[in-house]
């Protein structure tokens, strides 16, 4: 206490994890796969920076979207980076989607007594040209999906997808059935949506908005080159095509 | 069979002050098929031949990559190449780790040039028996350096290891001062005609016995290279556009062409024959 | 971010030690030095207040105080929180100063290694702050944290360079960073003048502004001193300014009821 008494001991010790806000979200198409994140990073109530990325480009054909605790997010992604480095070393290619899944899960778990503090999206494109979501807990617990949102306004955004994208207490028109995938403009439009409207109810989230697409080899990228901004990432125009496109969010 | 009773432990040095097991880890590189490299302002290069060992067979490997900005080619025993490569990737990695850096091309080859001093002085180990050409590119621009089992690393214009590499080094120290302001294509074909100076008299060039590494912008021919101009190796069909840019040896006494093969020219370590030793 | 290095890495705790005296008042009595085994730091003893650093047109500037407290003490009036690394690189620290002393320490040792290899690849800010950040992330996942808030700043080829890593390895960039209590008091003031017109500001006006906000902090910090000095990096190379005095007026306490020396 501040008068220097002892009456209450108190046992304070130092915290290695802390949170940094922000979320993420993904959401695969039949045969693309969008994967986004906003850019802000805080501490407290404190904006630390505006643009701080969160989804990061792995492979042709894999992003990963981190959120949690900033410190090991980074050093969680160098780490894969590197995992995959040494594949392609021993591989002369790039590690299957489904792969990095597997070793997300393994690396996660092995830090199960001391994780890292950290909800990882994976995303991208499976071998047999299917758009995927893998959705991991902080310890390693994996599933592929159809889409998933993350972080500070995870439970702001996850149900307007469960409702958008797997049309939870929708009923279709008689005669009719919801579609199982949904365009990649209609797609791009509820991440839009789910972004703005985070941004409006949660103060953690706002300021960029980063959002990846990656296209199958050979499938169209369904209009997505004439979007404003939009930039492609592949050096290679017939594989699996990757493209980022920003946009601003709210900064207050 | 020992050349004399200073050969059993190369931490002995002979009367004649040299270390008998050094020199026999260099005629190791030179069983091995040839790899010649070649650096221009823009670009180096590495160009290699591979052998197989039979028609049932598979051809070698002479090229790794080490990252982004760096590759090797390899002369001599395998096996010990991939511990150097290996022993490189993690440097380059380590690099990337702590300092989000390329790691700088000659710390790379020092650091292998160490290790293979470290083998040339301490007591129960023995040289690598491999010798390397090392490609990279940094701030300063494209590099090319040699690295042997003796722990010697040098810089080069351009530069052969392996079998019969004396041809080509001929043909290199001749051309070399045309490097600098090549093109990619003129590079290669350069490096090519050096190559062939390597083969035996009834071989040539194929997409198949031919490797080729290179560093720096995307050439003519080239699809995917990224703007930074990483590390590839091109191998099969794709290299045919470049041996079809080749002088054929029979006119090879024209102006820019290669000078005559010096084939068959009795060298130190090597016979006319291709030595078929497990690489 | 926290006003107090003491609360870095905690949970909030504002009922405890409101005021920040830790640890003058309330240090245990200790029976025998090794008793608990090897100790960890928990706490920060000599510490630094805030840190503040902006990019300008050529370069960056960093500012910080040349105080050192011990608890609420004042304790050292002239120590360096400023120092350079390498030929293009300023850290600036805050928190416990004898950490900050061993971080300088491993940093001078890592420039002096990097300069016998003689080959021109010398480390620039953006690799200082990587390095940093893999020396403060492991200590924190040892749980035996360096307990500081770093910004690492400087110029290299042609780009300017500013960044954050404090005690959890937590990394940023930003056109304008403070830590500790300049976080509250001078980021408002900073972001206004700085985010978004780097490229304009000129050297002279970058100056002004981190005077102003040093003032500021003097009037509200009560960990900060009117002494400072300025780190900039610039082509020209990295220099760290003498010790610069702040100007304060305190007249109007006169006017405030309850204040100094008023009995009414």
């Amino acid at each position: 206490m501040p008068d220097g008494s002892f009456a209450h001991p108190q046992q304070r010790q130092f915290n290695p994890y802390t949170d940094n806000g922000g979320t993420i979200l993904a959401i695969a198409g039949a045969d693309f796969t969008v994967i986004a994140g906003d850019t802000r990073q805080s501490e407290g109530y404190s904006i630390q920076t505006r643009y701080a990325p969160k989804v990061f480009r792995l492979t042709d054909r894999a992003v990963l979207a981190v959120n949690g605790f900033a410190a090991d997010g980074n050093m969680f992604v160098k780490k894969v980076k590197q995992r995959l480095e040494w594949y392609r070393h021993a591989h002369a290619k790039d590690m299957p989607l489904r792969a990095i899944a597997r070793l997300i899960q393994t690396m996660l778990y092995a830090q199960r007594f001391f994780p890292y503090y950290v909800y990882n999206i994976l995303g991208g494109i499976e071998e047999d040209g299917s758009g995927a979501v893998y959705s991991f807990d902080p310890v390693g617990s994996y599933e592929r999906e159809a889409c998933r949102a993350a972080g500070a306004a995870q439970s702001l955004v996850q149900p307007f997808l469960d409702n958008q994208i797997y049309f939870k207490n929708q009923k279709a028109a008689p005669g009719t059935s919801h579609p199982t995938h949904l365009p990649l403009s209609d797609v791009l439009s509820i991440v839009i949506d789910s972004f703005t409207s985070a941004t409006e109810r949660h103060i953690e989230v706002g300021d960029g908005l980063e959002i990846y697409v990656v296209v199958a080899r050979g499938r169209s990228p369904q209009g997505i080159e004439g979007i404003r901004g939009v930039q492609e990432l592949s050096a290679q125009p017939n594989g699996d095509r990757t493209f980022i496109l920003r946009r601003e969010l709210k900064k207050d | 069979m020992f050349r004399n009773t200073y050969d059993s432990d190369n931490t002995v040095f002979s009367p004649q002050g040299r270390l008998h097991q050094v020199e026999y880890a260099l005629e190791a590189v030179k069983q091995g098929s040839a790899a010649v490299g070649l650096r221009s302002k823009t670009h180096a290069i590495l160009l290699a031949l591979k052998r197989s060992f039979g028609e049932l067979a598979s051809y070698q490997q002479k090229m790794y990559r080490i990252d982004d900005h760096v590759g090797i080619a390899i002369a001599g025993l395998t096996s010990d190449a991939r511990v150097l490569s290996n022993f490189m990737r993690q440097q380059a990695m380590s690099s990337r780790m702590l300092f989000n850096r390329p790691a700088p091309v000659n710390r790379l080859v020092g650091a292998i040039a160490d290790k293979a001093q470290v083998n040339t002085q301490e007591y129960g180990r023995r040289p690598y028996g491999v010798g390397l050409l090392v490609i990279g590119q940094d701030k300063q621009g494209p590099h090319l350096y040699e690295f042997s089992p003796s722990g010697n690393s040098y810089e080069y214009y351009a530069m052969s290891i392996g079998a019969r590499s004396q041809s080509a080094k001929t043909y290199l120290e001749k051309h070399y001062e045309s490097f600098a302001d090549c093109t990619l294509e003129e590079l290669i074909k350069h490096g090519l005609h050096a190559l062939r100076e390597t083969l035996q008299q009834d071989k040539e060039l194929t997409i198949n016995n031919t490797s080729l590494g290179i560093i720096g912008p995307g050439g003519a021919h080239e699809e995917n290279v990224t703007a930074e101009g990483d590390f590839r190796i091109l191998e099969g069909d794709v290299i045919q556009v470049y041996l079809d840019t080749m002088t054929p040896k029979e006119t090879a006494e024209g102006a820019q062409a290669p000078p005559p093969a010096p084939a068959g020219a009795p060298q130190a370590g090597t016979g006319d024959e291709d030595v078929q030793m497990a690489e | 971010m926290d006003h107090f290095p003491t609360n870095w890495g905690r949970p909030r705790n504002d009922a405890f030690d409101a005021y920040g005296t830790y640890p003058i008042h309330q240090r245990a009595p200790v029976k025998d030095t090794f008793a608990e085994g090897v100790q960890h730091t928990q706490q920060p003893i000599v510490t630094g207040t805030s840190v503040l650093a902006i990019q300008y047109k050529d370069g960056i500037m960093m500012a910080a105080d040349n105080l050192a407290s011990y608890g609420s003490l004042a304790r050292f009036k002239d120590v360096r929180r400023l120092h350079a690394v390498g030929t293009s690189t300023v850290i600036g620290a805050s928190g416990d100063m004898s950490d900050f002393q061993a971080i300088q320490s491993i940093l001078d040792d890592l420039v002096t290694d990097e300069f016998t290899h003689g080959d021109g690849h010398d480390l620039g800010p953006a690799e200082v702050h990587e390095y940093l950040s893999r020396v403060m992330y492991a200590r924190r996942s040892k749980i035996n944290p360096l307990w500081n808030s770093l910004l690492v700043g400087g110029f290299r080829d042609g780009k300017r360079f500013l960044g954050y890593v404090d005690l959890l390895g937590t990394t940023y960039s930003a056109p304008s960073i403070a830590t500790g209590y300049g976080a509250y008091i001078a980021i408002p003031l900073l972001r206004a003048a700085v985010d978004g017109k780097q490229d304009q500001l000129t050297e002279e006006n970058a100056k002004k502004i981190l005077h102003e906000c040093m003032r500021v902090l003097f009037y509200r910090d009560a960990r900060s001193l009117d002494k400072y000095q300025i780190a900039t990096v610039s082509a020209a190379g990295v220099t760290i300014s003498d010790q610069i005095q702040i100007e304060t007026a305190w007249g109007f306490a006169e006017g405030i009821r309850g204040y100094g020396a008023q009995t009414q």
